[in-house]
């Protein structure tokens, strides 16, 4: 019964942390850039789903859309402001530019924090879950918003999996993220490479962000948190490794479940981030990590 | 160069000078504002209330004169939750702005964390909303030096009581519940506050199956109420303030079939069920002010004043925030000074009826000096309902407009028995 328990909360909490880690390692893997400002972008989407929402007489299904699309348009605010400028300064040394993107990042993620906490209080915030109710699975009585917050994150990380594999900018994609050079040799232009990672991450981040509202609930206060936990997921997996941060995932979903269920929730956190640090010793590179 | 000439005249007329010179500062100080510096966390809609609450009580004193024809100023500051930010707005309130007194925050660390700063720039503080047991023993243990800080909302060893006097009638005697889980989260505030419970509870006829201390920053509660529910439980006895929304909207999508009663803060605010999605229907919680409920003849007024000015209506802190200047503001007016020490004496003086009830502190030699007295004849508390979508108050029967009611997946076990 708590067995069931745990594999079943567990399974939900994972896979919402494999779509954050998604776009989060996708992008690091094909424009190199970490973007601290993931944790804000996600919460600002979710945020941006419960005004909607309540303009709109509680609406659920355009909230969520809504802020699907506002996490899309922080996603390029983030680049076009930013990462981008960033990356073509003649002030910046080469070698530097990722310093400078880390710390721009950074930096631009507190002041959406910032806006956030301003405009509509830090108090968390939810989101109206797309299906309420619960339903008895095995003597499990489990929340059918937590079944669709595993399905919808599936389906998602689905879709990426075929535009990827299956479609011709997937694959320049897929080239750039292996060797960039090449793929500008080919005749491919980058930025347009960049152009559509930073979509393809804001519209995931943007779906993690109202989810994570959905089922937990948000906060400017937990933007911190958000980062450090794609940050810890995708540096487990191997940087840049998409299904090395799946895995990931689903080993800090669980310990994080275990942890809570088995010793107390108020050491949630801390099995996994003795991992990492035993990750870091053993095996830098990470799961499936490349380098 | 000035040639100074010794002459009758010249001197005279100096001397008026000097004597108008002298006087000067006497007369301007009669119309120098006294001013009060706030102190509050503005991104929290608590913390928002307090500076919002102080400004109103002071536009309504200057409108009526002021006080001996002073205005009362309000200076505020943001401590973004932070002690550090929080004392050193204390430090420039003090040397920079030269207020007369503070009011600060309602984070029972951060107080803890001024408390000392009180003591040494001999500044007049009041806490409208911090609840640590500790505020009023630093006092105790050192009265002659600590005697600055005054605790304006109830302490939490009193916050328990409050509990434990609306849970005897409304769970005991209406529901004949018999056991309880204590739920807290793991603060300051709370370690006297479950004390409290824990000692309150058998005594009203209700043991405790369990007590739980979780982290504030914990986001996922399905393995607490998980274990909770296990232990089969009449009610969950809450003690939470930086969480809130989280726990309530799980316990309502998990559909927890437990009712949850205690200190919940942050559904005090009127945006609570907004911010939960509604998920907070059913939620009691303990509070010394609600909308619409006249526990004094200005609590109404104040309510709705507030409502009107600021869109919402104000958190608990708002309320004693707002009483908090008019007693300072009489406190000043009875010392007939701003002195540290002469005001401090004035205040431990108070007796005032305000929005939450008859406000007076403890004296030197009680278990608590400098906190608020509890109890029917001076603050005694409300236990508030969140019911299709407004608060309505259930207990003290005499101001009650409601009578509980629970959403559907709640199932009182033990009212049928």
């Amino acid at each position: 019964m708590l067995g069931l328990q745990i594999l079943i909360d567990g399974f939900a909490i994972s896979s919402l942390y494999a779509l954050g880690a998604t776009g989060f390692t996708l992008m690091f893997g094909v424009s190199g850039v970490l973007n601290l400002s993931h944790g804000s972008i996600m919460v600002a989407a979710a945020v941006a789903a419960w005004v909607i929402a309540g303009y709109l007489g509680g609406n659920p299904y355009l909230g969520a859309l809504g802020g699907v699309g506002f996490g899309l348009i922080m996603a390029y605010a983030t680049y076009f402001t930013v990462v981008r400028p960033i990356q073509r300064s003649k002030a910046i040394p080469k070698e530097e530019t990722e310093i400078f993107v880390l710390t721009g990042t950074l930096l631009w993620g507190i002041m959406i924090q910032e806006a956030i906490a301003y405009f509509y209080t830090s108090n968390p915030k939810t989101v109206r879950p797309l299906v309420p109710g619960v339903f008895n699975f095995l003597g499990v009585r489990t929340p059918l918003n937590e079944v669709a917050t595993a399905i919808i994150c599936w389906a998602v990380i689905g879709l990426l999996w075929l535009l990827v594999n299956r479609t011709r900018s997937g694959k320049v994609l897929l080239a750039a993220s292996i060797n960039p050079r090449g793929v500008t040799l080919l005749g491919f232009e980058l930025s347009s490479v960049y152009i559509l990672v930073w979509t393809i991450y804001g519209i995931l981040a943007g779906i993690a962000g109202v989810l994570l509202a959905m089922f937990l609930g948000v906060s400017s206060d937990g933007v911190g948190a958000l980062t450090a936990s794609a940050f810890s997921i995708v540096v487990l997996g191997g940087l840049g490794s998409v299904s090395g941060s799946l895995i990931a995932a689903y080993v800090v979903g669980y310990m994080e479940t275990l942890t809570a269920y088995l010793i107390s929730p108020a050491y949630r956190t801390i099995p996994v981030l003795l991992l990492l640090v035993l990750v870091v010793y053993i095996r830098p590179q990470g799961l499936l990590g490349r380098r | 160069m000035q040639k100074v000439r010794p002459h009758a005249k010249g001197i005279a007329l100096s001397l008026i000078a000097a004597g108008t010179v002298l006087a000067l500062p006497l007369a301007a100080q009669a119309a120098d504002p006294i001013k009060i510096g706030v102190i509050a966390e503005a991104a929290s809609i608590a913390g928002a209330a307090i500076p919002n609450a102080a400004q109103m009580a002071a536009d309504e004193i200057n409108a009526k004169g002021g006080v001996d024809g002073r205005k009362i100023e309000i200076v505020t500051y943001d401590d973004h939750s932070s002690s550090s930010d929080a004392v050193r707005a204390f430090q420039r309130a003090a040397s920079d702005d030269k207020v007369h007194a503070v009011i600060a925050s309602y984070i029972s660390e951060v107080v803890l964390a001024l408390e000392p700063w009180a003591a040494r720039l001999h500044m007049p503080m009041v806490t409208p909303g911090a609840a640590s047991n500790e505020i009023s023993q630093v006092i105790k243990k050192d009265y002659d030096h600590n005697k600055y800080t005054f605790h304006g909302y109830l302490t939490s060893a009193f916050l328990a009581l409050s509990v434990c006097d609306a849970a005897k009638d409304l769970l005991v005697a209406n529901l004949h519940m018999k056991t309880a889980v204590v739920m807290s989260e793991d603060a300051a505030w709370t370690t006297p506050l479950d004390a409290g419970y824990l000692e309150c509870l058998p005594k009203i006829g209700i043991k405790v199956l369990d007590h739980i201390r979780f982290s504030p920053d914990t986001t996922d509660f399905t393995p607490i109420f998980n274990k909770i529910e296990g232990e089969k439980p009449d009610v969950i006895i809450t003690g939470i303030s930086h969480v809130g929304v989280q726990p309530t909207v799980q316990w309502q999508s998990q559909q927890v079939p437990i009712p949850m009663f205690g200190i919940a803060s942050q559904a005090t605010s009127s945006t609570f069920w907004k911010d939960t999605n509604g998920a907070a229907d059913g939620v009691l919680f303990q509070t010394v002010a609600a909308p619409g409920v006249a526990v004094t003849p200005m609590a109404v007024p104040f309510t709705d004043n507030y409502t009107k000015r600021y869109g919402i209506t104000p958190a608990y802190c708002g309320n004693t925030a707002y009483d908090e200047v008019y007693y300072i503001a009489d406190a000043i007016k009875r010392a007939g000074s701003t002195d540290p020490d002469k005001l401090v004496a004035a205040l431990e003086k108070t007796d005032y009826v305000g929005t939450i009830g008859r406000v007076q502190f403890y004296g030197k030699d009680d278990a608590f000096p400098h906190a608020m007295k509890q109890g029917t004849d001076f603050v005694s508390g409300l236990l508030v309902q969140w019911q299709d979508g407004k608060q309505v108050t259930v207990w003290p029967t005499a101001v009650a407009n409601a009578k509980l009611k629970f959403p559907g997946f709640v199932k009182l076990q033990q009212a049928s028995n």
